[in-house]
């Protein structure tokens, strides 16, 4: 693949750190973005701002398109069947909670069962957590094993478990801590079998992986503008429309209402603005809507392949340092296939996460450490700190050789 | 010597240090050299947690003075603990109430107490000055 071609795309990478170029490794938490994403924001915000849904003036006709022109984009992105199926939030934990809420309000009674897996991100715990203190429900926890993997008999363990079968499965498409590809289909026909709905976190798998909910069957997909090369700010609930049309609204306010009256009380929008309270972030969906389109341009095949090589390179070289240990290692668990994606996840005997990321940071190195917004998988694992280098599309070969001799300095620094 | 004296001291010893690379090797020596607190001190109500690294904080009252120990997982952050341990620990209340609490911003080292980089540090020191203030409170 020509990454030059595609890092001339992204200004942010031209970025010099304490004079050192930037060697971005942090993309599981955020991406940069591409010109295309940039010139939109730009253009908007300097000639095309005009609230969305509100007006009559040329201004607002245009914004407004751009809107609508986004939500058909990031439809056909994610093959969704219709666009009342594209709800817009400010990101994943956004769609979450949008989720965790209004799913809970119209569905789920005191006494009732909602599932997670022990390999959530906080967002989508948070969420659940409150939900089943504002209705009486039970969280119950899908545990991973030692690998990462999720066995599916303990998933039909819980399912088959005295008590009402639960509403709701929740988990995510990859944990942005272990990498590892979640086999979603399997797991929703089991979920579908047994009459149980299933949310999916896609914050780090939309990113990675070509996403069709028709063919997955899933009934709700949350993922962020960020982290897909696109605005911050920004993000996507998809749900079955069945589900959506039931749902009660999660937020009050403008663009949501049909009618408001103080006599007869309101009467709520047609589907997706029932979700959409207040002035939409349309600058930032505009700019979502390129970002989709960007990825839509790139050969997704060489893309894949790509990083599979730098995963497979990636994990061979971590394996020579001794006493690393790399969280979500690729393989074939329970009859599945677990690919890893180029997110690594490590724990370095001698060496604390934030001493290394600190020494990195000095060489131009942009990694993340601590707890990675998942303390209970760290728990799991036994520990309180991890150290995490994610790749996105643009970083080269040339780029992960860079961050293994950093790392080994630091690590002689330290140990 | 008194506080400021030390202070003083740490900054000037800091001046010759320019590089980035000789700053953090000095600190993460600070770090290997400070006594470890012993685990059974390692409790709960010494804990200080952050994201990025957890930091404990014993301190105790001997003879009118306040003595104070302190342990980090991670180096860095226990190289500049080793610091504020020198400086603060076997001070009377009154004196480290009375102190300047930023020298370590002096030291070019302000990033570290940044809220962001959730390393305890900043907790840290807010809990000395916290127990010199009761410890003076309570004398009063």
């Amino acid at each position: 693949m020509n990454t030059s071609h595609i890092r001339d795309q992204f200004p942010a990478l031209k970025t010099k750190v304490y004079g050192k170029p930037l060697v971005y490794l942090d993309n599981g938490a955020t991406a940069q973005k591409p010109i295309k994403v940039l010139d939109v924001l730009t253009e908007m915000n300097r000639s095309l701002n005009g609230n969305v849904h509100r007006a009559v003036h040329y201004l607002s006709i245009q914004s407004t398109e751009r809107y609508h022109r986004a939500r058909e984009s990031i439809r056909n992105f994610i093959n969704a069947s219709s666009e009342n199926e594209i709800v817009f939030t400010a990101g994943t934990t956004g769609s979450l909670n949008l989720l965790a809420y209004s799913f809970g309000q119209t569905y789920i009674k005191p006494g009732d069962r909602v599932v997670i897996t022990e390999t959530e991100h906080h967002s989508n715990i948070v969420p659940w957590q409150m939900m089943c203190k504002r209705t009486g429900a039970l969280l119950e926890v899908w545990e991973v094993d030692e690998s990462g993997a999720l066995d599916p008999k303990k998933l039909e363990k819980i399912f088959d478990s005295s008590g009402p079968v639960p509403k709701l499965l929740s988990l995510p498409h990859i944990s942005n801590v272990l990498g590892l590809i979640n086999p979603l289909e399997e797991i929703i026909t089991i979920a579908h079998y047994y009459g149980v709905p299933v949310a999916v976190d896609g914050a780090q798998g939309i990113v990675h992986k070509k996403v069709d909910v028709q063919a997955l069957d899933v009934d709700f997909y949350a993922f962020s503008g960020h982290k897909l090369y696109g605005p911050t700010g920004t993000g996507v609930l998809y749900g079955k429309e069945k589900f959506l049309e039931e749902m009660v609204p999660w937020q009050g306010g403008g663009d949501m209402i049909e009618s408001v009256s103080l006599k007869k009380g309101t009467t709520y929008a047609q589907l997706p603005l029932k979700f959409e309270a207040g002035t939409a972030n349309y600058i930032g969906v505009a700019g979502l809507g390129a970002a989709v389109e960007f990825m839509q341009e790139l050969n997704t095949e060489a893309l894949e392949a790509y990083e599979a090589e730098i995963t497979k390179k990636a994990l061979q070289e971590l394996s020579t340092i001794e006493g690393c240990i790399v969280y979500g290692q690729p393989g074939t668990y329970y009859g599945q296939n677990y690919e890893k994606t180029p997110l690594f996840s490590m724990a370095i005997d001698g060496a604390h996460p934030s001493d290394i990321a600190q020494l990195l940071d000095r060489m131009g190195i942009a990694v993340r450490s601590g707890m990675l917004c998942a303390e209970p998988l760290l728990e799991r694992y036994g520990q309180t700190a991890l150290l995490r280098a994610s790749f996105a599309l643009y970083n080269t070969v040339e780029e992960l050789e860079f961050f293994m001799e950093a790392l080994k300095k630091a690590l002689c620094m330290l140990r | 010597m008194t506080i400021k004296e030390k202070q003083e001291k740490v900054i000037e010893e800091f001046s010759f240090l320019e590089d980035w690379m000789d700053k953090y090797e000095h600190l993460i020596e600070l770090g290997k050299t400070l006594q470890s607190l012993p685990e059974n001190a390692k409790t709960e109500d010494n804990l200080i947690q952050g994201c990025q690294s957890r930091v404990w904080l014993d301190a105790r009252l001997e003879g009118g003075k306040l003595i104070f120990s302190a342990d980090s997982d991670a180096l860095i952050t226990k190289g500049i603990i080793s610091l504020l341990v020198y400086v603060y620990s076997g001070h009377t209340p009154q004196e480290i109430v009375e102190a300047d609490m930023t020298f370590i911003e002096k030291i070019g080292l302000k990033e570290h107490l940044s809220p962001t980089r959730a390393n305890g540090l900043l907790s840290m020191i807010r809990q000395i000055r916290m127990y010199a203030v009761v410890a003076n409170t309570q004398k009063a």
